[in-house]
């Protein structure tokens, strides 16, 4: 599917202008009656993007699904600040049953649904770790038979909800309580790296996206499109962490654009295996605004050893760049 | 009608006129067979509306249960050893949801080593999972106790486990008499839930408790469990109305009346103890037989009242507590009047498929009856090879792997039973 993103050039600031649109193009999140499927009240910490990006992600989806929806949700932040009894959060059916099984529980929901005979639409949402770790096999599965669920990873990058800890989805670098800012190799190793969108896709599902809450109507836009098809569907959104990132909560929004302005994080959609759209890079900056502003990566301003690395980090993105095309050459211009 | 049919088979064609909508299903063996056949009937369209999903391992198998359930479908799978094992925190999940999940399991060892035999370890190390668990006796009473199965776990909504013992019951062929779908739909309301997902009334399910309910919610779990003392004889009597045969309950004395000794099995060994104590009332022996069908809830009244003239009782146990012993018969010590000062033994047997014979119940029952067998005995224990194995670890550090030790000690025997 084409489509052309709106750019609001005029604010200056990239931020939502519904003024500028039509009414039927404006955001979910303008509509008055808009579901508040995770309304306020919640436990989150100040600035918490994966309660920023779940509100839009889900609010997209309940419009989609004219709000005939079911949530599955894997252990985590999301699940803890949004349930402690008996102020739940959730103005929609949610279950959460155990960290890695997120994904097979949608299953079963979509299948009981299925039985049913009812057009009920089912999501499923977890954190990195509940997604790109201990749930993977589960995630997987749900993939390789396309069962009718959406998946939304919230990456926030670590293990938050225990205290910050190393995920799969931790990046090279990265202090985390379990890769510590001490030794030779300070932070977390340099690896090959667990790319779970690619590896969705490789699962030929008919839709992949990520999105970051720096571009919330590019997250809205993914998920409606990703309601307007059927089967296994992921939707991986970049989720800065105030609390393990070591970054000022007001600067959750300017931290994740950085994310995908330097190349880091690569905004794409897709589906059956193939990349379609990238949400093209701007101005291209170099991965120390970015990391800088971070105190998990502190470590890396010190010494020679740092320098180094934040020179493998801007080769990582630079590699993203080239590989995804985000950087539009008339743009450069 | 009666069928010469497979254990696996009747139990899957009984599940199916139970009417499952979701249905998971990972291999493992010995529940192959059974899987295999609710997934014929579904394809077959005999089977529907009811979707049969191939999952990827067992704790996706009882995860997609737990969501199918919840969403409020009826939901069915099976599963063995370390399949359970595989599960295991979703089992835990699925009886603290309270969910109505029935799941057959077709009783097999733990490894290491591996053993693809039969014992009954897997489904004892969830006893305190919070699901139920019975054990059947015959292939007729496993297809039976599905049906009831069903209707016990959504009365209550707790999950049930249907245990039946693997290749001994799953495959055999023997008689099943497969009752008809309008007696399934007679004897089994439709499912109600109390709790579902359902985006007109939308719920919250599976919030995070603190320290000032959890408590509560595992005594209701506990209290769920006591009021299935009462309802399993009920829907077993109702049962025996309905379809015209006695299948489930609590517990099933055999020879009870005037016994001194009572021997206390689960499962189909109760056939081969049945035998021999037939033979050794023949001889003027006052032995019976006490069959546990419900190991979870643990019927310890009933046992109580029906063990109160014995004087000797010894639990053929399919299972061992390593460390401590028997585990059944742990259970049946605490339900036992003190006052009485029964004598006990925990017989440790069968393990990963060693079979059981007639000779060697026999041998076991003389002890206990003459009151000179240990409180824990290993029936049969090869103890030279023991013995072998002890002397060699004495020797040297680097002994290797005692399993495998085992066997080259034995030489090539790789199927042999007793």
């Amino acid at each position: 599917m084409v489509y052309t993103p709106v750019k609001f050039y005029q604010t200056g600031t990239h931020t939502i202008g519904n003024r500028l649109l039509p009414a039927e193009a404006r955001t979910v999140q303008s509509e008055p009656d808009r579901a508040n499927a995770l309304s306020c009240g919640h436990r989150a910490c100040q600035g918490c993007g994966e309660a920023l990006g779940a509100r839009y992600a889900v609010d997209a989806a309940m419009r989609a699904a004219g709000r005939d929806l079911i949530a599955a949700n894997a252990t985590g932040c999301l699940e803890v600040f949004s349930t402690p009894y008996p102020e739940t959060s959730w103005q929609i059916p949610w279950i959460h049953s155990l960290f890695g099984n997120a994904p097979a529980v949608a299953t079963g929901i979509a299948a009981a649904m299925k039985a049913k005979g009812r057009s009920t639409r089912v999501i499923a949402q977890g954190g990195d770790g509940g997604t790109t770790d201990i749930g993977f096999g589960c995630l997987s599965g749900m993939f390789e038979r396309n069962d009718d669920v959406l998946y939304m990873c919230y990456d926030n990058e670590a293990y938050m909800n225990t205290g910050v800890q190393r995920s799969s989805a931790t990046p090279p670098a990265a202090r985390t309580a379990t890769t510590p800012a001490i030794g030779k190799a300070p932070g977390n190793a340099f690896g090959q790296g667990k790319d779970v969108p690619r590896i969705a896709l490789a699962h030929e599902i008919p839709y992949v996206a990520t999105a970051t809450v720096a571009n919330l109507r590019d997250l809205e836009a993914k998920v409606t499109r990703a309601m307007s098809l059927h089967g296994a569907r992921y939707i991986h959104v970049l989720v800065p962490c105030p609390l393990g990132w070591g970054t000022a909560s007001h600067e959750t929004i300017k931290i994740a654009r950085l994310a995908m302005e330097t190349g880091l994080f690569p905004v794409f959609e897709g589906g059956h295996g193939e990349v379609t759209a990238v949400l093209k890079i701007r101005a291209k900056r170099p991965v120390e605004e970015y990391l800088q502003p971070q105190k998990r990566f502190a470590h890396l301003f010190r010494d020679e050893t740092g320098r180094a690395a934040i020179a493998h980090l801007q080769a990582i993105a630079d590699r993203n760049i080239a590989r995804y095309g985000l950087i539009d050459p008339a743009a450069e211009v | 009608m009666l069928k010469q049919i497979e254990g696996s088979r009747a139990v899957a064609e009984t599940v199916a006129l139970c009417r499952p909508e979701v249905v998971c299903a990972y291999p493992i063996s010995p529940q192959t067979h059974i899987v295999e056949a609710v997934g014929e009937l579904v394809k077959s369209g005999a089977l529907q509306p009811c979707e049969y999903i191939n999952v990827e391992s067992e704790f996706a198998a009882m995860s997609v249960a737990i969501g199918g359930s919840a969403a409020g479908a009826r939901a069915y799978t099976a599963t063995a050893s370390q399949g359970l094992l595989f599960m295991v925190e979703a089992i835990y999940n699925a009886s603290g949801l309270g969910l109505p999940i029935v799941m057959t399991v077709a009783n097999r060892a733990i490894g290491a080593p591996i053993n693809i035999w039969n014992d009954h370890s897997d489904a004892l190390s969830q006893r305190d999972s919070g699901w139920i668990q019975l054990f059947a006796e015959t292939n007729q009473e496993a297809a039976d106790l599905h049906i009831q199965a069903f209707r016990l776990a959504e009365a209550l909504s707790l999950p049930v486990m249907v245990c039946m013992d693997g290749f001994i019951l799953t495959h055999a062929y023997e008689q099943v008499d497969l009752p008809t779908q309008a007696q399934v739909d007679a004897f089994l309301p439709r499912y109600e839930p109390r709790q579902v997902l359902d985006p007109l009334d939308p719920v919250t399910i599976g919030a995070m408790v603190g320290p000032e309910a959890f408590t509560e919610v595992r005594y209701l779990a506990h209290y769920r469990q006591e009021e299935a003392l009462e309802l399993i004889p009920d829907i077993a009597a109702d049962f025996a109305a309905s379809f015209g045969r006695d299948s489930g309950g609590l517990i099933r004395p055999y020879r009870l009346e005037d016994a001194e000794t009572v021997v206390i099995a689960l499962g189909s060994v109760l056939g081969t103890i049945k035998d021999v104590i037939d033979e050794m009332r023949a001889g003027g022996v006052k032995i019976g037989a006490l069959g546990i069908v419900s190991y979870r809830p643990f019927p310890a009244e009933a046992i109580r009242q029906a063990m109160r003239h014995a004087k000797r009782w010894v639990v053929v146990e399919k299972a061992l507590a390593v460390g401590m012993g028997g585990v059944v018969s742990t259970d049946v010590r605490m339900a036992l009047d003190p006052a009485l000062h029964q004598v006990g033994t925990a017989a440790i047997a069968g393990l990963g498929g060693r079979a059981i014979t007639k000779d060697s119940l026999h041998r076991l029952f003389d002890l206990v009856v003459d009151g000179t067998a240990e409180p824990l005995h290993f029936l049969d224990l090869n103890l030279p090879v023991v013995k072998h194995e002890l002397e060699r670890m004495g020797n040297m550090r680097r002994s290797g792997p005692i399993a495998e030790n085992l066997l080259k000690h034995l030489g090539t025997v790789a199927a042999r039973i007793a």
